[in-house]
């Protein structure tokens, strides 16, 4: 595994260009270019992939503090040696993936509903704010509140606050097996089946349905397993993580599709969402993947009534992420943002047209 | 005592206009302005700290918050918010000169959603009426602070107050899907939502913790979880406290993610067996509880595994409670093991410090080699499957000087979590309990960066001012700005 301390050098790079006002975009593996609104063409790269390297990993404090330009896989592979992960599954979306990424992205995969978020897992993190000071929360324990949680803020904020140098992430033991069922079924009986599941106590850790099938995937200890499966029928699913893992990854045949993809964020007993095209449930029916040629705001007024939001998740270009941000929270977001980037050095564009 | 930001009271003219602003807004029963009305918000859990609020409103809707906060803005008044008060870092700590919110008549549950395992409750809401509210749909609300019965929903997220279950199922900050808070400015805002995730920045995580210093909480919708079939507690007893933290880390090592796990030492479960009468071995070093969920196989396979892991660590004796009266028995121990302590010594002051688990034996060490110097008995409880410690310092206020050894002392255990790589707090709060070692935790430009998040929220610093983030002049007298990797202290740092 390369380590690499890249810091200083990122430091002097944030205050050249805080100096000279100049724009930067954040890039770490560039596998996520896709997601979000269109960087503005002044920005100079600013490249953290290079930063990398593991700072401490010790399988039984839960704990695991790296660079964040280190690979994903990286991360992935050295876990699996210790029979642990990253609870909540991060899609990678390429090879070169790295963990800085998917925090700035705050993409979570298959287990989301039932493990928790990327935000869940963080614990602490070294991040260069505008201002090119590097600053220290968090930390590497699981019950820490000295100081705002602003690791949390940094999840899914696409890198518009600050620079993410490392990140400690709770990691947790491996399910010892994992099973998955298969149901034939409609949409909406599908998701009578899931809400009726989700108050059970039930070992499940990801749900999907696509084109007349339920998958459930059922985690945990052989016999607990065995057990449940009895009680929840249907056909046994072979080679079902490589399911899960195309399902995380958008490498399943539904995704090979010109149309826009669409990701639906729903709260969960929203019964079918009607609109033209083809949609894959996820997440127990929270997320829904929308291939559509439906206008944007007749998608995401559905989803706003449904109360959830709607977002175009690959080449959203100049279609706002957050547009569906309730206009009440917008100052506030522009304040905070001002707080850590006062020169708006960060990926402008990233999130909003004017930061 | 030695609260020692000496707040002045409010002006008596500025203290007139504000009542006659705020008496059109209220009916009489939720205005107390009177001495004897404003005596019992002196001070919350951590009692040592005292002051008097010049008013206290404790208002029943959230137009009327709406409306307070706004004049207090434009009267440039401080405003603490509170909910039960059992707070243990003086973070409900009123101001002089300023207004004390009381949010404990917003104490309905508005609505349990069994189906989508939700409940919407006002701020005041007991945590535990929460799970009593749950129980007949077979749900119920995890985190459980042992003050559950009394704390607020409220205040749980104005600390991300955690409990025994939270090593398995999470803070509060887990726990919670959406908010309603007021502004400073009166704005009433939605943060978070049913949805799994919402547009732009994660406030929901920002309000957890924030000690009631960005915004007022005026609902909360909380996840449930349905109540597992079966739960198990085995007590394991040790006569060596680093066999019993060994133990503890051997049972996370093993991949096992037990519901509870709760470590005790001598003195703790003496006065805790005193108290409660639950059995506990008072001849043991240490003990710990470890609570193992979920369905019959699986807890009977994890159980299998703990035992022998505790066999293996030397435990002197070890039992599974047989049935619920023995488990709720030997929880009532751990549970009340403050009160047990209030019992054996006139005066305890309760610490708070994380550290990681590796890192235990060493720190109780240092803890009693203090504990000799001081000459100050500490009875440790411990939420040890998440490295959270409560040593417990036993005092007498009466005793001339002992309080001030006491917070010296413990200034020492939490410079000392800090030393091990941990931190000053794990789920009481910072408040103004552990202001000074704010500076002992972060450098002049965290702490400068706090501020400026602050004043995103309220830039006229009106709600909780002085709690939880020091003023960089603070730290300069304190004389202990956490320096980074190796530099300098800087002699000249600013004072303002
Ligand atoms: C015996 C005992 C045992 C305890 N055990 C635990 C434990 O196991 N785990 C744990 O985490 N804590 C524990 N605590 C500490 C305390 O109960 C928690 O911190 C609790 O969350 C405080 O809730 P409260 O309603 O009493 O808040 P308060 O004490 O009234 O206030 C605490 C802070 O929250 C702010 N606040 C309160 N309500 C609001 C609101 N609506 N909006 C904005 N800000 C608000 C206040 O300004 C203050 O800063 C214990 C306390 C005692 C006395």
């Amino acid at each position: 595994m390369t380590d690499q301390d890249l810091s200083s050098q990122l430091q002097q790079q944030v205050l050249h260009a805080s100096a000279e006002k100049q724009k930067l975009e954040i890039r770490g593996g560039n596998s996520k270019s896709f997601y979000g609104r269109q960087q503005r063409p002044e920005a100079q790269l600013l490249e953290v992939g290079g930063h990398t390297g593991v700072i401490n990993y010790q399988p039984a404090e839960l704990v695991l503090t790296v660079r964040t330009g280190t690979p994903l896989s990286e991360i992935n592979a050295l876990l699996e040696a210790n029979h642990q992960v990253l609870p909540f599954e991060p899609p990678a979306f390429g090879s070169d993936a790295t963990l800085g990424g998917t925090l700035a992205c705050g993409l979570s995969g298959p287990s989301r509903p039932y493990e928790g978020s990327a935000r869940d897992h963080i614990l602490g993190l070294q991040l260069l704010n505008g201002k090119g000071q590097v600053l220290r929360f968090g930390g590497e324990v699981m019950k820490n509140v000295a100081g705002y949680d602003t690791s949390r803020l940094m999840v899914g904020a696409f890198g518009t606050l600050g620079v993410l140098l490392e990140a400690s992430m709770k990691v947790l033991p491996a399910a010892a097996t994992q099973h998955t069922l298969v149901h034939e079924t409609t949409e909406s009986e599908a998701l009578t089946q899931i809400d009726r599941l989700r108050s059970r106590y039930l070992p499940v850790t990801a749900w999907c349905y696509a084109e007349g099938r339920a998958f459930t995937r059922l985690s945990g200890s052989k016999q607990n397993v065995a057990a449940v499966c009895k009680t929840l029928g249907g056909e046994t699913l072979a080679r079902a993580d490589v399911r899960w893992r195309e399902l995380r990854e958008h490498q399943l045949p539904f995704f090979n599709d010109p149309r826009p993809l669409w990701r639906l964020s729903l709260p969960s007993g929203t019964p079918p969402i009607d609109l033209s095209g083809r949609q894959l449930l996820d997440w127990g029916g929270c997320q829904r993947w929308l291939l559509s040629d439906a206008d944007a705001p007749l998608i995401q007024s559905k989803c706003r009534e449904a109360g959830g939001h709607a977002e175009l998740f690959r080449d959203a270009g100049s279609i706002d992420v957050f547009q569906d941000l309730d206009a009440s929270l917008i100052p506030l977001h522009q304040r905070i943002k001002a707080s850590f980037d006062p020169d708006g050095l960060f990926n402008p564009g990233r999130i909003s047209a004017e930061w | 005592m030695s609260l020692d930001n000496h707040v002045d009271p409010m002006d008596p003219a500025l203290r007139a206009r504000f009542i006659e602003a705020l008496t059109p807004l209220l009916p009489v029963h939720c205005l107390y302005t009177e001495e004897n009305q404003l005596r019992p918000f002196e001070s919350d859990g951590l009692a040592v700290y005292r002051r008097r609020p010049s008013v206290v409103a404790l208002p029943e809707t959230v137009d009327q918050i709406q409306a307070i906060l706004q004049i207090c803005r434009d009267m440039k008044i401080p405003v603490v918010a509170r909910g039960a008060g059992t707070g243990l870092s003086g973070g409900a700590l009123p101001r002089p000169d300023g207004l004390t919110l009381g949010l404990s008549k917003f104490n309905k549950i508005l609505h349990i959603d069994a189906d989508n395992t939700l409940a919407v409750v006002q701020p005041g809401v007991r945590n535990l009426a929460i799970s009593e509210a749950a129980a007949p749909h077979g749900l119920y609300y995890a985190p459980d602070p042992s003050s559950q019965i009394a704390c607020s929903i409220g205040g749980n997220v104005a600390e991300n107050a955690g409990g025994v279950h939270c090593l398995k199922y999470g803070l509060t900050v887990h726990n919670v899907v959406q908010v309603k808070v007021v502004t400073i400015d009166g704005d009433l805002l939605t943060i978070g939502g049913s949805s799994l995730d919402t547009p732009g920045f994660d406030l929901l995580a920002l309000m957890h913790g924030s000690e009631g210093l960005l915004a007022v909480v005026v609902e909360v919708t909380v996840k449930l979880l349905p109540a597992p079939p079966v739960a198990k507690v085995l007590l394991a007893a040790f006569d060596d406290v680093q066999k019993a933290g060994d133990t503890v880390a051997e049972i996370i090592a093993a991949g096992i993610i037990p519901a509870g796990l709760e470590m005790m030492d001598n003195a703790a479960i003496v006065a805790a067996d005193a108290f409660a009468k639950c059995g506990y071995p008072t001849d043991a070093q240490a003990l710990f509880l470890c609570e193992l969920d979920g369905s019959a196989e699986e807890v009977e396979e994890q159980m299998a595994q703990v035992i022998a892991l505790v066999e293996a660590g030397g435990a002197t004796q070890h039992r599974v409670a047989a049935d619920e009266t023995e488990r709720s028995k030997l929880w009532k121990g751990r549970k009340s093991a403050f009160p047990a302590v209030g019992r054996i010594s006139p005066d305890y002051y309760c610490m708070d410090g994380t550290i990681p688990r590796s890192k235990l034996a060493f720190v109780l060490n240092r803890m009693r080699e203090l504990s000799e110097e001081y000459e100050l008995e500490i009875a440790n409880v411990f939420h040890a499957g998440d490295g959270n410690l409560h040593p417990l310092i036993l005092f007498d206020a009466s005793v001339e000087g002992q309080l001030a050894k006491t917070e010296e002392m413990g200034g020492k255990i939490l410079e000392l979590c800090v030393e091990v790589g941990g931190t000053i707090t794990g789920e009481h709060g910072v408040g103004m309990e552990k202001i000074n070692q704010m500076c002992v935790q972060f450098g002049r430009d965290e702490i400068t960066q706090f501020h400026a998040l602050k004043a995103a929220f309220d830039p006229d610093g009106l709600l909780n001012p002085g709690k939880a983030i020091p003023t960089l002049q603070r730290c300069a007298e304190f004389g202990a700005l956490h320096v980074h990797g190796g530099e300098v202290p800087h002699p000249e740092l600013e004072r303002f």
